[in-house]
């Protein structure tokens, strides 16, 4: 009788650690990437705030930086984006949250089952198709009772809005399913109706997660470039704060499209114009990165526990 | 042998008649006096009743009279039957998409089957106590309020929230934290939050599926002389796999054996003591589960 082998095995040791640090590699791969992006905005950023004041920059009322006199105050983007947002999200989460309800609560099994990765195509369509939709459908639809432009604010917005609401629908409806039946049964057993059950029981008990929902989509409609940049127009406009809906009828520039203009244009590489682009991004970056923050931070504390 | 089921006089007659008297109209056999037997009128009554989940099917031809203000323990072992019984008293089990239901099952003489009959307006009469414990994630105060507030009872919540919080015993414990979370509280103190639930809306009849297999012993026998005691206001029909606790705390006991049949129904004394059918007393004696 010989003893059993269990020593080591060479190849088998170096295989292990292989894929370990393959592994490893992969991970930091896309850190290292989110760390050099963030790096090359800082960089350039901080190149653009030596020549133009930061507090110019974020007190500005006018955005002119190809014409002179030469301007760059971001606060008309900040309108243009803030304009598209808010119609965005008076368009995306109630009819959002109301799917959402509508699937979570009086959808039947199999209705589910085929409503639901339907809806989520939507979010698959290339945000080209929606700016060319907005651009030659709802515009001109919108036309016929509003004095609106080619290019105007309120149709990019209602794209904006439509592209977003898989997002709200999905992850709210993720949510409220996720609310354990009992407290279903416990609604119903006390002569409640369902429409009773799913606003006073089901909603506030998914509340995190709704809100969740929200900011990642608000998220996404400030970043959205293609659509506002196809249908808003590219003209940079300072909110009137006497008439702030009038932001809606006309052409605006968000700071995205703002970015794509100075990006695709012939500006010279070291310019404080190009440099500008850094400066706007690295603002938007801020204001999405602040709302995933509030995302997490509204997730984590209003989570109820249930046992 | 029983009532009319139509007697709406049940108090007249409560207070004219002496209780010995009353005991003869129930009871199969002298078993001794039940100390409960106040008014013996039949508020809850399955005739015929089949109930089938898909293509299964889970209570066949049950025949039962539940009377008004006792404690009726439903027992059987697992997938008997009873759970599909309770819910089928209040339609819970209309929220089951395959769920189907014959036969009739009659509340104070109207079929709760009729076309004519909302299941939410029917709820309304019948309060319910779940498996484990299930307030909802709002204050103390707001689950005991929540069936006023659906049913549209606006006046005097904070009184009725203190009696209902009174009558489940709980009141003590929670008097000074009204506002904080029904999460909050223990097992079994959450579990008397539900039963302060079903009753603050003032049902007729409580339903309790296994309201104490949750629980530790200690919150059991609370629950369990909560029981009793909800007994003198409300009809109580509990479900049970703890024959324990049947015995101990109801005035009647169903039995009901796999296959959806409901084998034997009497006075507990009866049941436990001298049932007349043998299954009945395999399954009570543990020679069968």
């Amino acid at each position: 009788m010989s003893e059993p082998d269990f020593s080591h095995d060479g190849i088998r040791t170096l295989r292990g650690t292989t894929f370990r640090y393959l592994f490893l590699l992969c991970a930091l791969l896309s850190i290292a990437t989110t760390l050099g992006i963030i790096l090359t905005l800082l960089v350039d950023a901080v190149n653009f705030f030596g020549t133009v004041s930061i507090v110019d920059f974020l007190t500005g009322t006018r955005w002119t930086p190809s014409h002179e006199p030469i301007s760059f105050g971001v606060l008309p983007l900040i309108s243009g984006t803030l304009t598209v947002t808010i119609g965005a999200a008076a368009v995306a989460l109630p009819i959002g949250l109301l799917t959402a309800i509508y699937l979570s609560e009086y959808a039947s099994e199999r209705r589910r089952a085929y409503l639901k990765p339907a809806l989520e195509v939507l979010a698959g369509v290339p945000t080209v198709v929606y700016g060319y939709f907005a651009l030659v459908y709802v515009t001109p639809a919108l036309n016929r009772f509003l004095p609106i432009g080619t290019f105007n604010a309120l149709s990019a917005s209602i794209m904006v809005g439509i592209m977003i609401i898989p997002m709200v629908s999905s992850i709210s409806e993720d949510a409220m399913s996720a609310v354990p039946d009992s407290l279903r049964q416990a609604g119903y057993g006390l002569g409640a109706t369902k429409f009773t059950v799913s606003t006073t029981i089901v909603v506030p008990a998914a509340l995190s997660g709704i809100f969740s929902s929200f900011i990642l989509a608000l998220s996404r409609a400030i970043g959205e470039t293609m659509i506002v940049a196809m249908a808003a127009g590219q003209t940079p406009r300072m909110v009137d704060l006497a008439n702030p809906a009038g932001m809606f009828l006309d052409s605006i520039e968000t700071m995205t499209a703002a970015m794509v203009k100075i990006g695709t244009g012939d500006m010279v590489s070291q310019g404080v114009q190009y440099q500008s682009l850094f400066a706007v991004g690295l603002t938007l970056f801020v204001i999405t990165f602040i709302m995933n923050l509030i995302s997490e931070f509204v997730a984590s504390r209003y989570r109820e526990v249930y046992h | 042998m029983t009532p009319p089921q139509m007697s709406h006089s049940e108090t007249e007659s409560a207070a004219d008649q002496p209780d010995t008297t009353l005991d003869s109209d129930i009871v199969d056999d002298g078993d001794g006096p039940d100390q409960r037997t106040m008014m013996d009128r039949t508020l809850l009554e399955a005739r015929n009743l089949d109930v089938y989940y898909g293509d299964e099917q889970a209570l066949t031809d049950v025949d039962i009279e539940i009377p008004e203000k006792q404690v009726t323990a439903v027992i059987g072992p697992s997938g008997c039957g009873k759970s599909t019984f309770l819910r089928s008293i209040n339609r819970m089990n209309d929220l089951v998409d395959t769920a189907r239901i014959e036969g009739d099952l009659l509340f104070d003489g109207k079929n709760v089957y009729d076309d004519d009959v909302d299941p939410v307006a029917l709820r309304r009469k019948i309060g319910m106590v779940f498996q484990s414990p299930n307030p909802f994630p709002k204050s103390i105060r707001d689950n005991v309020a929540y069936g006023l507030k659906v049913q549209g009872d606006d006046e005097n919540v904070d009184e009725k929230v203190e009696t209902a919080l009174k009558r489940a015993a709980l009141w003590d414990e929670v008097e000074h934290q009204l506002d904080e979370s029904g999460l909050e509280l223990s097992g079994g103190q959450q579990q008397r939050l539900c039963i302060a639930r079903a009753i603050a809306p003032d049902p007729e009849v409580i339903l309790m599926d296994e309201p104490a297999s949750a629980l530790d012993p200690v919150a059991t026998s609370k629950i369990e002389d909560l029981i009793e005691e909800l007994a003198e206001d409300y009809t109580v029909v509990i479900v049970t796999h703890n024959m324990q606790q049947a015995a101990r705390i109801s005035d009647k006991t169903a039995v009901f054996l796999t296959g959806g049949e409901l084998v034997e129904f009497d006075n507990t004394n009866k049941i436990f003591e001298n049932p007349d059918h043998q299954r009945v007393e395999d399954y009570i004696t543990g020679k069968f589960g």
